[in-house]
């Protein structure tokens, strides 16, 4: 038992689904300063009874040489719970795909013991390796022990975010891009934006190998880049036949619920009208021996996505329908990118995000900015009031 | 002892260093998967090589101790390859077919949640609440801990219809994808924030807490050197406070959650969906919610039993409508429902066919 009764606390170590309260005082084991995990329980259990939180708002912390990476925290009440009156945020960038080796995790482990509160998010929101609770004074110590063993900070403030992925093609069928290897150049290009914060508000990248999007590219980022083929869907009729002789109602499950209607089956017989195919990915998720995508891999690029505030949440939209992803160093998807972030960064006001400022200047600047055409794939319908811009070089063509 | 030497914007370490042999021998070789049980699959290489995975839960909040002896199981049977998912599962890789059920007995032996996997219940995306957040009105990490509590047989065993993406966000901010989840809670405001006019001065620029309103509801008042909130035009965003801390929109007594159905991230069969709201509001009862996991809980009860197969919450509310939605699971609707923000002209009935 800590220092604490943590009657409210105690209730959330009960029951059959892991327990973060049981995780925090098992940080009290391992921690060079126990008080840390301590002191968060006895702050945790006050805004339980209270229903109110107790930290201040981030001040400006961080390594020398860096602007992000490192957010502050700390405890408005540090006199009566000093072990978290610093209790700041390191977020390392974590290796595309969340993959790791034990030699590795043990390794982040046991720095984080000697200089930290043992906490982490297994991974934060954005996807960084969260280390949750430090003192300034440790700040410099951990960013030696880290990034000379090749573990960099990753993004906060007005950057670019840490970019994230899908597991791609280390471990799935269906990934038409290389979603690691995307998002591991993506991270190393932009180490200078990365790092300090130059932009008008943050910019997060997520790469999904298809459109199951699996890491959410397409609500949680400003650059959202999906996976998607063209070509015809590779069928396995043998396997096709599996399934229906397994129970599978394929008439009612697969060729009914397919949004275009692009597919018939005779006896166990698939047969795809690809030309109408929206490459929606039902039926391939659901006869995953039967069926998979076609061999011309690309992305699709679409942009805006972003949370409520401040004038509503956004779904990404379609800019570049389809642009191939198997160049050298993905140069053709990196130029694109530089070019949607300039000018982004030239044209927002600050805490605009891309999508805002699309809202507010129209898709056509955009478009003429990085040199691609108007396309029906771009829109769900066209406009519908006759009122719209005319430009001098429209009278040209 | 001195410190070894820093290094600068080296970035991550390349991820191909952690890939188990299997891995990087068939990378973008994939050929096909299946789904063993609710915790374990099989990915199947064109050379034939295939890689077995377990799947646990996690809430998220790991101490070392916790992340260590994942590390144990991961050396004993898999060689210590291990991943976290997208919604913060722990994934062990096996290559050894042999090791899967021994290391599947040994989670389950030492009390971790085998499952996650195909139409149920994954882990849920969360925020950081009251844990380590400054603007958090509720604390996240609770509220998942008490649904994954009455939840769990859908995470290890029992089915729906579809996958159901649950997520609990502690503020607007919503870092998580609670706006495009099938069933996510977020915490809300209800009262105008309360302005120290002295330290607005002192603390804030101006400008930029006027500009961070959504509503144009924040003016100037140069007299007293800070501004005025015009409580007719305030939604309770928080939005100044982030920008200005001594506006404060924190409110125990009327703090508490919303919840909101409906959305999805895929574009399987239907576009992705934005999550709408379903409860407008409900008080902050810690430590264990019940209101907030019990409103979940009949809706998820409803979804259960009227969707068709396949079909997530969202196709299936579109299918039936918002209208029987609303029937179905008794919620009441409320002015609160019907929407006066940003994009109201698009949530308004334009026809006059719906059901009663």
């Amino acid at each position: 038992m800590g220092k604490y009764k943590t009657p409210m606390l105690d209730e959330l170590e009960k029951g059959p689904w892991p327990s973060f309260v049981t995780e925090i005082r098992k940080a009290m084991n391992t921690s060079a300063m126990p008080e840390m995990a301590e002191d968060e329980l006895g702050q945790l259990e006050k805004s339980y009874v209270t229903k109110k939180g107790y930290w201040k708002h981030g001040g400006i912390v961080g390594v020398l040489g860096y602007g992000s990476g490192v957010i502050g925290r700390y405890s408005s009440l540090p006199e009566e719970f000093p072990g978290i009156a610093h209790f700041h945020t390191y977020r390392i960038n974590q290796p595309s795909g969340f993959f790791y080796t034990s030699a590795a995790l043990k390794e982040i482990c046991d720095i984080w013991d000697k200089y930290g509160s043992s906490l982490t998010n297994m991974h934060g929101s954005t996807g960084d390796l969260v280390l949750l609770g430090t003192t300034t004074a440790n700040l410099e110590p951990l960013f030696a022990e880290y990034s000379s063993r090749g573990w960099d900070l990753g993004g906060s403030g007005s950057a670019m975010r840490t970019p994230s992925c899908c597991v791609g093609m280390a471990r799935c069928e269906w990934a038409n891009i290389d979603a690691m290897g995307i998002c591991n150049h993506m991270t190393q290009h932009f180490q200078d934006e990365l790092h300090r914060p130059a932009f008008p508000y943050k910019f997060k990248i997520k790469v999904s190998g298809c459109a199951c999007d699996c890491v959410a590219a397409i609500a949680r980022a400003d650059l959202s880049i999906i996976g998607t083929w063209k070509g015809d869907i590779r069928i396995d009729q043998a396997e096709v036949k599996k399934y229906a002789d397994g129970g599978m109602d394929i008439q009612s499950e697969i060729v009914g619920m397919c949004p275009t209607e692009c597919m018939t089956l005779d006896g166990t017989t698939l047969s795809i009208n690809n030309e109408q195919c929206s490459r929606c990915m039902h039926c391939i998720s659901k006869m995953t021996m039967a069926l998979r995508p076609g061999e011309e891999k690309g992305a699709t690029i679409l942009v805006g996505s972003k949370a409520p505030i401040v004038v509503g949440s956004l779904i990404s939209w379609v800019l570049v329908p389809f642009i191939k992803c198997d160049d050298e160093d993905f140069a053709l998807l990196t130029e694109l990118t530089e070019n949607i972030i300039e000018w982004w960064d030239d044209n927002a006001k600050p805490r605009e995000r891309l999508g805002e400022l699309i809202e507010v200047k129209g898709m056509r600047p955009l478009l003429e900015a990085i040199g691609v055409d108007p396309q029906p794939q771009q829109v769900r319908e066209p406009r519908k009031d006759p009122f719209f811009f005319w430009s001098e070089s429209d009278f040209d063509k | 002892m001195s410190l070894p030497e820093r290094q600068t914007d080296v970035g991550p370490p390349h991820f191909e260093k952690f890939l188990p042999p299997v891995i990087k021998e068939n990378y973008g070789k994939w050929k096909s998967h299946e789904v063993l049980t609710p915790g374990t699959m099989v990915h199947t290489a064109e050379s034939g090589d295939q890689i077995h995975t377990v799947r646990i839960a996690s809430p998220r909040i790991l101490a070392t101790e916790t992340i260590r002896e994942m590390c144990d199981l991961a050396e004993k049977y898999c060689g210590g390859f291990i991943r976290f998912t997208t919604r913060n599962n722990v994934e062990f890789l096996v290559s050894d077919k042999a090791q899967m059920d021994p290391l599947v007995a040994e989670l389950k032996e030492k009390g971790y949640m085998v499952g996650g996997i195909g139409p149920g219940i994954s882990n849920v995306i969360h925020t950081q609440g009251w844990v380590h957040c400054h603007g958090a009105c509720t604390d996240a990490s609770g509220i998942v801990k008490a649904m994954m509590d009455e939840f769990h047989e859908y995470f290890t065993t029992k089915t729906l219809p579809n996958k159901v993406r649950l997520a609990v966000a502690c503020c607007v901010n919503m870092c998580g994808a609670v706006h495009v989840s099938d069933i996510a809670v977020v915490a809300v405001h209800r009262k105008v924030p309360a302005i120290d006019d002295e330290n607005v001065g002192k603390m804030c620029e101006i400008p930029t807490v006027i500009g961070s309103c959504p509503t144009s509801a924040i003016r100037p008042n140069p007299k007293d050197k800070t501004v005025t909130i015009n409580e007719e035009k305030c939604m309770y965003c928080g939005n100044c406070f982030t920008v200005c801390p001594p506006i404060n929109i924190h409110n125990p007594e009327h703090d508490g959650v919303a919840i909101v159905v409906g959305g999805k991230i895929g574009s399987l069969r239907t576009s992705p969906k934005f999550s709408k709201l379903a409860i407008p509001f409900l008080h902050n009862e810690p430590p264990r919610w019940p209101k907030v996991v019990d409103a979940i809980k009949n809706i998820l009860d409803v979804y259960a039993a009227n969707a068709r197969k396949h079909e997530r919450v969202g196709e299936w509310i579109e299918r039936i409508g918002w209208e029987d939605f609303f029937k179905l699971t008794g919620i009441e609707f409320t002015f609160q429902h019907i929407d006066d923000f940003t994009f109201m002209r698009d949530t308004l009935r334009t026809s006059a066919a719906f059901k009663y």
